[in-house]
């Protein structure tokens, strides 16, 4: 178990090299603020705008110094509407890349020279740049990459379907699961946060649900844009910043450890734990900023479905139709999906006894993460779970409970 | 709290992370002494009574505390050899991060990827890792831990190790001070060093070619 969090005194400001209070040296109307500021006491107010315009508005106030695009058809706004951010004078670069490998690539070159980088993908062009990801990881690069999940597979779609986080797992990045629209604006200045802590330093993949988040408008609160982040710092870094100015630089980065060696097996061996304890670092910081690493309502009950991304949104309404017909059901939301919150849930999940797992994929990987680290696991049903593409409204939800339950359902396939 | 400590090895074919294991790093003012969190001002005193007890405490410092790129780094090398007088203390540099199996020469550096060498060669018994880059300290703490019976400290400017069996955060020229003060005091007291006599190794491109030249 981790050390507890104090959320009050932990320090979130991690930035030595500018005065808080400063000019913005990209866009001058912004000054560099005290994150802890921005995000509990900053003046905000609501706007009402699509999940694609809420990745503009975080951007905007996140002081990135770069970004890579390669938007393809069908797509979020999302690159696009930073290109326009990039025309205003938030940041210091902005280009397309040849393909989404290129572009992950090149991410990683600004990031290893000290740049704070920013960039979205989705679906297929997920997998086509997935060769960078374990690489950003290794390379320890805090790169924030906003994963607007859709499908993988042919045929195309804009739906949701989460297929692209479950292979984002072990490629030693951060990965966390947005909800609404306001939990996907807050990530993403917070993600930089902790991403950037120098015992964490690793790539953040902020992940929201295609169509539903990314398409549909929510309403976001939003603090004035006169603020925002303090710039990266890289040379709190746990590896050497390429700085070809500076003697450090003048050594290897990262090893080539291919010979057929003990040592050789151990160092690389060694690499990759301490990629893995970077992510474990990261739940104090997480903790202070996002509060704990699930949200837990009526855990208490006997029924309880665990979710993270829209499919807690769906469960939420499911378990306000099942209360209509007297059934009681808890609901845990997942925030971050690495780390992953197993002491938490093992603890919310104590009492339950059976436990539904909503997700929109057809793998179900969801329910088997959770099986992998709960005693008496044979309590987790896998599902209900569509296969992408899909809606999966509240009724399948609530349906699928009164099923184990042995109650009469009506069915929805008469619908049309 | 975890049960799990982070104490000298030889722990295991490939010895786990101390942060996969349960072990948080210390906050500020804090440190750490085997995973056990404690005030800063215990474990510089710990660490002074580990380093005086030790037959071949050794300072490995690394690249940015060996390269002069800002006035901090230079004033905390000074600092880091008043460390080494004080014990007395060897100093191997961890110049650079290339693994060099296996040309290395053990007895007048230390490498990340394969620190065990260094340690196994000099019979280290406690060692100090400072201004060497936290991702590259941690590996090298991990595999001395692994296959070796050495104490290690870090001395780190950022958030401190955990993979070490005592580490201090934040550390500046002051912690470094505080750290030699302690050891004269503990001294002036009638702790004895316990350190084998040595001669402290120079680097000089007249006298000593890499041993694999020779």
């Amino acid at each position: 178990m981790n050390k507890p969090v104090d959320f009050q005194k932990r320090e979130l400001k991690g930035y030595s090299n500018v005065q808080i209070g400063e000019k913005s040296k990209y866009k001058d109307t912004q000054t560099y603020t005290d994150p802890s500021f921005l995000f509990n006491e900053a003046e905000a107010t609501p706007a009402f705008m699509t999940g694609s315009e809420v990745i503009r508005e975080a951007i905007k106030r996140a002081n990135i110094d770069l970004s890579v695009a390669y938007p393809i058809t069908p797509q979020s706004e999302a690159a696009a509407l930073i290109g326009e951010l990039y025309a205003e004078g938030y940041m210091g670069d902005y280009f397309r890349g040849e393909n989404e490998f290129g572009v992950m690539s090149q991410c990683a070159g600004a990031a290893f020279g000290g740049a704070r980088v920013f960039t979205t993908t989705a679906g297929p062009g997920t997998l086509r740049a997935f060769e960078n990801f374990p690489m950003w990881s290794g390379a320890r690069l805090p790169i924030q990459v906003c994963v607007t999940m859709r499908g993988v597979n042919s045929p195309l779609s804009i739906q949701p379907d989460t297929m692209e986080a479950y292979f984002l797992l072990e490629t030693g990045m951060l990965v966390w699961h947005a909800e609404t629209a306001q939990d996907l604006f807050d990530w993403i200045l917070k993600g930089y946060i902790v991403a950037e802590m120098p015992d964490v330093h690793l790539p953040i993949a902020v992940c929201c649900d295609g169509f539903f988040v990314t398409h549909t408008k929510d309403t976001v609160v939003l603090p004035d844009e006169k603020y925002c982040l303090p710039p990266y710092d890289p040379y709190r870094s746990p590896v050497p910043c390429m700085d070809m100015e500076c003697p450090p630089v003048r050594m290897m980065r990262d090893p080539f450890v291919m010979k057929s060696n003990y040592i050789s097996y151990m160092t690389q061996a060694s690499w990759q734990l301490e990629v893995r304890a970077a992510i474990e670092r990261s739940r104090k910081h997480t903790k202070a900023l996002i509060g704990d690493l699930i949200e837990c309502e009526n855990t208490d009950n006997e029924i309880v479905m665990i979710a993270s991304g829209t499919a807690v949104s769906q469960s939420r309404e499911a378990i306000r139709l099942l209360g209509l017909e007297g059934i009681n059901v808890g609901l845990i939301k997942i925030k971050t999906l690495r780390p992953f919150p197993h002491e938490e849930i093992t603890e919310a999940l104590k009492n339950a006894k059976k436990i539904f797992v909503p997700e929109f994929n057809v793998a179900g990987w969801l329910a088997r993460e959770i099986r992998a680290v709960i005693p008496n696991n044979e309590r987790v049903v896998c599902g209900p779970h569509v296969a992408g593409g899909m809606t999966m409204p509240s009724e399948v939800i609530a349906d699928e409970i009164k099923k184990a339950m042995g109650m009469k359902v009506s069915g929805m396939t008469a619908r049309g | 709290m975890s049960d799990y400590k982070v104490v000298p090895g030889p722990e295991a074919f490939l010895p786990p992370a101390a942060a996969q294991m349960g072990i948080a790093l210390p906050d500020p003012g804090e440190g750490h002494i085997e995973g056990r969190i404690v005030p800063e001002d215990e474990a510089i005193e710990y660490a002074a009574r580990k380093l005086l007890a030790a037959k071949v405490p050794t300072i490995f410092p690394g690249p940015l505390v060996l390269w002069h790129w800002n006035d901090k780094a230079a004033k905390k090398a000074a600092c880091i050899r008043e460390i080494a007088d004080a014990l007395p203390a060897r100093l191997i540099p961890m110049a650079d991060y290339r693994p060099k199996y296996p040309k290395i020469d053990a007895a007048v550096e230390i490498n990340p990827n394969h620190p065990n060498l260094t340690i196994w060669h000099n019979k280290i018994d406690v060692c100090i890792f400072v201004g060497v880059h936290c991702h590259q300290a941690n590996l090298a703490l991990k595999i001395i831990r692994g296959g070796t019976d050495c104490y290690t400290i870090a001395l780190c400017a950022q958030a401190g190790h955990e993979d070490a069996c005592l580490s201090l955060r934040d550390v500046n020229p002051d912690t470094l001070n505080k750290l030699t003060a302690c050891i004269k005091k503990l001294k002036s007291e009638g702790v004895k060093s316990e350190a084998e006599p040595f001669e402290q190794f120079k680097f000089s491109r007249e006298n000593r070619k890499p041993a694999y030249l020779s």
